[in-house]
């Protein structure tokens, strides 16, 4: 196993405000690290610091074996970024941007000219390329972003937030062109407020929280931390309520709760599908009639609620130090 | 999927330097192309002072015994080159806390091109610009009856010392920019220093029409320094000649002021450039 990240005990402070305060992660070649937290929970500064943009204060990172403080220059021919704002140039067209940044790569002219008509093929921008930039749609800015970081052909490559602010076509597009990146052998690590995106992209994750990694793990590692799939029921008379919950116990893994006011029965199961054939046939003979089920995957959203006790799309909550960071406005 | 060596050459040189400062400068010199608007700003603040100088307010201007309204206008535009080579600090000072708002700025530092060539490149095509617009203030010039009427030589080093003077205040300007939480900032807050620099000085009245307190303030301001050089390498009217030390060695000094600018901000745009979180200060 080759290890293409490897961050350890990553510390830094904006000011007073402690924005990451001991991070340690590893990311397998070839594989997508989801980081995940709310805003001001440090996932940009760890990228950031993992793109040489930025030094910690203490702890170590490297990309490809190579510390990123002591020879930046080295990890520089190795990474992409892209960032949460389309870096690129408004006045130029899509092939002179791409071309631009082939040659501060350092690409031959003709190679960089090269790599730009691939680039555009590849997004779908051949026809906009000659375009300038200020006529492209968001989803087109972002495509655009995303070939320009792929330029030096990234053996890593950093995203941060890739779909914020995008329709969800973009954002389907984008997910395809990351798979199709990671099926070459990229590895990725990528940060989302999208609890949904990880879950889709990400073959681990990392769960942030206030600069402390609060959970890692593959989806499914994090998911059993809240317990295993339900199934729930709406019954048509609420009379029947705790009826089905008396007829339901037996196939259940776990207490079962009722939802009072939306008639909902809420049975744990371990069963998957097949579950809910159970419950049908269950709720059948006892003769209960079903307004509505569904087999309900916990999302990683219920993973952050189980592990802060808030929402991961809440806004931070009113604790000082990211009130402090968000009226700093520094994007933590 | 790495890149293969043949591919990418990376070598700490400096012959990258030059060659990413230019591929950065030509960036930015077909931004000028691409938005003519750009040049017609930066030409439109000192030709409306050019005309509004020469016609309206010029005649009101005490020049001693230099004379009467011609004289002014050849008085007047040395002092609008140095007011205008003082303002080159402002499209630079935006300029880039755009790029850095705009994650530009990210992208280039994440790339295994040399740091000192983001500045450079910015810096060099801000030049090319300046020189741009004193060469058509120039022809403007010469419509409101301003000549040269010195050597060759000493008007080809009145150009040189404008265009020292414009670089020197671009990397003055890009170092502002480094500390700009936004373009909108940098619009207003990044130059405001630079009127009372410019009207404190004799670049449009001279210094001895000025209060007393004021004088050494004026006499000794880089701009005064930077006009009255223009004016004795282009053969300009000195209206009350003194023989202060500014006054005699109004050449050398405009030179020093510039090549010391350079020496203090050039290199602590680039350390601030590598150092700064720029970019992660927005938003």
């Amino acid at each position: 196993m080759t290890l293409a990240i490897e961050v350890s005990g990553l510390e830094k402070s904006f000011g007073e405000v402690q924005a990451l305060r001991g991070i340690d992660f590893t990311v397998e070649q070839g594989t997508v690290l989801g980081l995940l937290g709310p805003n001001g929970s440090g996932k940009t500064t760890i990228v950031r610091i993992l793109a040489t943009l930025l030094k910690s204060d203490a702890g170590t990172a490297k990309v490809g074996g190579i510390d990123v403080s002591s020879s930046p220059d080295q990890v520089r021919t190795m990474i992409g970024l892209t960032g949460q704002y389309a870096a690129v140039d408004e006045y130029l067209t899509g092939r002179e941007n791409l071309q631009l940044f082939g040659q501060l790569f350092h690409l031959s002219k003709k190679q960089a000219a090269q790599r730009a008509d691939e680039l555009l093929a590849r997004f779908g921008l051949s026809d906009a390329g000659d375009r300038g930039i200020k006529g492209y749609s968001g989803g087109m800015r972002r495509r655009l972003d995303l070939a320009a970081s792929l330029i030096g052909r990234p053996s890593v490559l950093f995203l941060d937030e890739p779909t914020t602010g995008l329709d969800p076509r973009s954002r389907l597009g984008m997910w395809e062109v990351i798979d199709s990146l990671v099926a070459q052998g990229t590895t990725v690590l990528l940060t989302t407020q999208y609890l949904e995106e990880a879950d889709q992209l990400a073959s681990r994750s990392v769960v942030l929280d206030h600069g402390t990694v609060i959970a890692q793990g593959t989806s499914d590692e994090l998911k059993s931390q809240v317990g295993g799939d339900r199934v729930e029921v709406v019954v048509e008379t609420p009379s029947q309520l705790s009826q089905a919950k008396g007829v339901l116990a037996s196939i259940a893994s776990g207490e079962i709760n009722i939802n009072e006011t939306e008639h909902r029965v809420i049975v744990p199961t371990s069963g998957g599908s097949r579950a809910v054939v159970e419950v049908v046939r269950l709720l059948d003979d006892a003769q209960i009639a079903i307004a509505d089920i569904a087999l309900r995957r916990p999302t990683l959203d219920d993973v952050f609620l189980s592990l802060t006790g808030r929402s991961a799309e809440d806004e931070p909550s009113v604790t000082p130090p990211s009130k402090q960071r968000s009226r700093r406005g520094a994007r933590a | 999927m790495s890149i293969s060596e043949t591919e990418v050459k990376f070598r700490p040189t400096f012959g990258w330097l030059i060659y990413d400062t230019i591929t950065v400068a030509k960036r930015h010199i077909l931004k000028i192309t691409r938005v003519p608007e750009t040049l017609f700003f930066a030409l439109i603040q000192p030709v409306i002072f050019v005309l509004l100088f020469a016609f309206v307010f010029g005649g009101a201007i005490n020049l001693g015994d230099s004379g009467g309204a011609g004289a002014y206008r050849e008085y007047l535009i040395p002092g609008i080159f140095a007011q205008t080579v003082i303002f080159a600090v402002a499209s630079i000072t935006v300029g880039i806390t755009e790029d850095a708002n705009r994650g530009i700025m990210d992208r280039f530092r994440s790339l295994p091109m040399r740091p000192g060539a983001v500045l450079g490149g910015h810096t060099l095509a801000s030049l090319f610009q300046n020189i741009l617009v004193i060469i058509i203030l120039s022809i403007t010039g010469l419509f409101v009856g301003w000549r040269i009427r010195s050597s060759v030589v000493d008007a080809l080093l009145g150009y040189l010392l404008l265009a020292t003077f414009a670089y020197a205040m671009t990397w003055f300007g890009a170092w502002i920019g480094l500390h700009m939480p936004s373009p909108e900032v940098a619009g207003t807050a990044g130059f405001a220093w630079v009127f009372p620099l410019t009207f404190a000085s004799n670049v449009f009245t001279p210094i001895a029409t000025m209060p007393t307190w004021l004088q050494p303030i004026a006499l000794w301001n880089p701009v005064s320094c930077l006009a009255l050089a223009c004016r004795k390498l282009f053969g300009n009217p000195i209206p009350f000649p003194g023989n202060s030390f500014p006054e005699r060695y109004a050449v050398p000094m405009a030179f020093a002021y510039a090549l010391i600018l350079l020496a203090i901000f050039a290199p602590l745009a680039v350390r601030a450039f590598k150092t700064r979180n720029i970019g992660g200060l927005k938003a």
